[in-house]
């Protein structure tokens, strides 16, 4: 099965507040039905780049393009039809339930009236099926968990069907079974339909694990880009977090694993050359 | 092997269980929609029925026969002056008014999503009062040119608002409201100052202003009110999908592919003219437009366009308030006192509930 495939590129993006820079000429492409994670220190601008790209910043310069063309120039319903963000605390109307607010991810494909087709059903049955909601789709939001209910964003999310969908820091506040159970749901999606995803994580560790493809930003600047294998070193981790560590391979992905050394606990010795490889039994 | 689950979808006494997920979807949606639809349907019969009660009731209880009588044009012997010219004016200024105030705070409370947001919270409605009671005491003016300048007081008090709490980089929706409640605050300064200085003749007419009333409502007052709401109302509604987008945050809306600066600037003008010119007849009836939103919202349930229940409510509470506030007591109250009474406690509740929650 062949995936729809998409070109985003960013074009020497410059965004702000002000007379305050926060992106400073970024250039990228995402990579096509792959999932990208941006990752840097706080207030680096890795969310504002996302903002950028998911048209909810206007840039000051510099242009993003869908398949060659100028996203501000695709009408807002025609791209928000390929082109999703979940932001990173959307607010929920009191007493709506699960599958009201699923439903609203369906806007872009209905008409003025928004009358639910066929498809729309099947579209927000599908969205809570992969993130197993389908139980709580007549319940009120209010009544959930943190973890349920950024279950049901994600579906949200989904219902819109986008080939992209940007996320904006999707496991925060949730407990780390939590953060891999949507990591992995949102993986499922990537191998399924091959959506391109793209989001910022704060983890490292899990970043690098789940993502194909990693973007690196310290101050505004895109620093390095690249497979997680090839990007994530010890050098990189100390410019872009200030940070000493070392690096192993993470015994069950076998992706790079930062380990952070800090001021106290080290044992003596570093495992082997700073980079070198833990062996698993 | 395929899974399959069962769905339970227990409402009241009813349990209903099904194995397909999208029935269950179905179902749960129609449920609710039936719901909306009931609730819908007794509030138009609710306001139709206070309308035929505000034309039949007064000094003499006119049977419904001559009430249609009456509306069909046809000369009946008192009937025509008490039903014609005094209680039809009074019935469609009440129904109108009421409609405008309980939209156009719906629009605010949920596109700013807080509920202490609407018009005459926020201080739009006591801008349209002090022009007015300016142009009645100071300019003496004919009703028609107060009408109109309190108007455009009400959109340049708007205006002024929002740009008074427009921030640096972020709009904040708990500086709207102060900024409105000190704009509110001035506005009630200078409306007492111009009531000190005024002349005597000329008060009851301001006074008006201040407390919101039905009396005196001419028929040649009306048609700015109802041909605006003819125009408006519309709007509103097809605005109405777009509105409940807004209420997911304004990231969400526009990723849904909502053109949020577009949409909330029509929406707020709407609301904002609404307010303003049923103000402009009626006076600020208090707390219509701040109580019919949420009593809409908690009838109908969540989740779906509330705009034109929330219309029904505000046009129920004027009519039932002015119902009790002429024919409760001996004495007459106007309408806006009595819904005032039934505001204010609203409003303590509320502002505990948010400050307990943080929000404020």
């Amino acid at each position: 099965m062949s995936f729809r495939k998409h070109v985003f590129q960013a074009r020497d993006l410059v965004a702000g507040y002000d007379d305050r820079i926060i992106l400073d000429h970024i250039s990228l492409e995402i990579p096509s039905n792959q999932i990208s994670v941006i990752i840097g220190a706080n207030a680096c601008g890795k969310s504002t780049l996302l903002k950028t790209l998911a048209r909810i910043i206007k840039p000051k310069s510099g242009e993003i393009l869908l398949d060659g063309q100028p996203i501000h120039k695709i009408p807002s319903k025609q791209l928000a039809r390929v082109v999703g963000l979940l932001p990173q605390s959307p607010i929920v109307p009191e007493g709506i339930t699960v599958a009201d607010l699923v439903g609203r991810g369906r806007y872009p494909h209905q008409s003025m009236f928004g009358t639910w087709s066929r498809k729309d059903y099947e579209a927000v049955a599908e969205a809570m099926e992969i993130m197993r909601i389908t139980d709580l789709a007549n319940r009120p939001i209010d009544e959930l968990s943190g973890g349920q209910r950024q279950r049901v964003w994600i579906a949200m999310a989904l219902a819109q069907q986008t080939d992209i969908l940007f996320l904006d820091e999707p496991t925060t506040y949730l407990d780390i079974t939590y953060q891999i159970e949507i990591l992995d749901m949102l993986t499922d999606l990537n191998r399924r339909y091959g959506t391109t995803i793209v989001m910022v994580l704060h983890d490292i560790n899990l970043s690098a694990r789940y993502a194909d493809y990693l973007f690196a930003v310290r101050q505004g600047k895109l620093v390095a880009e690249g497979k997680p294998s090839e990007v994530i070193t010890s050098e990189l981790i100390k410019d872009v977090f200030g940070l000493d560590c070392t690096i192993i391979q993470d015994p069950i992905s076998n992706s790079p694993s930062v380990v952070p050394i800090g001021r106290h606990h080290a044992s003596g010795s570093i495992p082997a050359a700073i980079g070198g490889k833990v062996h698993v039994r | 092997m395929i899974m399959m689950n069962t769905f339970t979808l227990t409402k009241s006494t009813k349990t209903t269980k099904t194995t397909d997920p999208i029935a269950f979807i179905r179902l749960g949606r129609i449920l609710r929609r039936r719901r909306w639809v009931l609730v819908t349907g007794i509030l138009s019969f609710l306001t139709l029925a206070l309308c035929a009660a505000m034309l039949m009731l007064g000094n003499t209880i006119y049977p419904v026969r001559d009430v249609i009588a009456v509306l069909a044009g046809e000369d009946v012997k008192g009937a025509s002056f008490a039903v014609g010219t005094i209680r039809l004016p009074r019935m469609l200024a009440g129904l109108f008014a009421g409609f405008a105030f309980g939209i156009s705070g719906y629009i605010f409370q949920t596109m700013l999503r807080n509920p202490l947001a609407n018009p005459n919270v926020i201080g739009i409605t006591s801008g349209s009062s002090a022009a007015a009671v300016f142009c009645i005491i100071v300019l003496q003016s004919s009703k028609t040119v107060t009408s109109v300048v309190s108007v455009i007081a009400g959109l340049l008090t708007s205006l002024l608002i929002y740009i008074l709490s427009r921030g640096h980089a972020s709009f904040s929706i708990g500086r709207l409201i102060l900024v409105g409640i000190g704009i509110q605050a001035m506005c009630n300064s200078m409306i007492t100052y111009l009531m000190l200085i005024g002349e005597e003749h000329s008060l009851p007419a301001a006074v008006r202003w201040l407390t919101g009333s039905l009396n005196g409502v001419r028929m040649d007052e009306l048609p700015s009110l109802i041909i605006s709401c003819l125009i408006l109302v519309p709007i509103i509604c097809l605005l109405g999908r777009q509105l409940m987008m807004l209420e997911l945050g304004e990231q969400a809306a526009r990723s849904l592919g909502v053109r949020t600066d577009a949409v909330r600037v029509m929406l707020i003008v709407s609301a904002v003219i609404l307010a303003a010119i049923a103000t402009a007849i009626t006076g600020p009836i208090a707390s219509v437009a701040f109580l019919a939103g949420p009593i809409a919202v908690r009838l109908t349930g969540a989740g779906s366009a509330n705009s034109i229940p929330a219309g029904l409510v505000g046009a129920v509470l004027v009519l039932a308030g002015d119902l009790v506030g002429q024919f409760a007591w001996t004495t007459k109250f106007p309408v806006g006192i009595i819904t005032g009474i039934i505001g204010a406690p609203y409003l303590l509740f509320l502002l505990i509930k948010l400050n307990r929650r943080g929000d404020f």
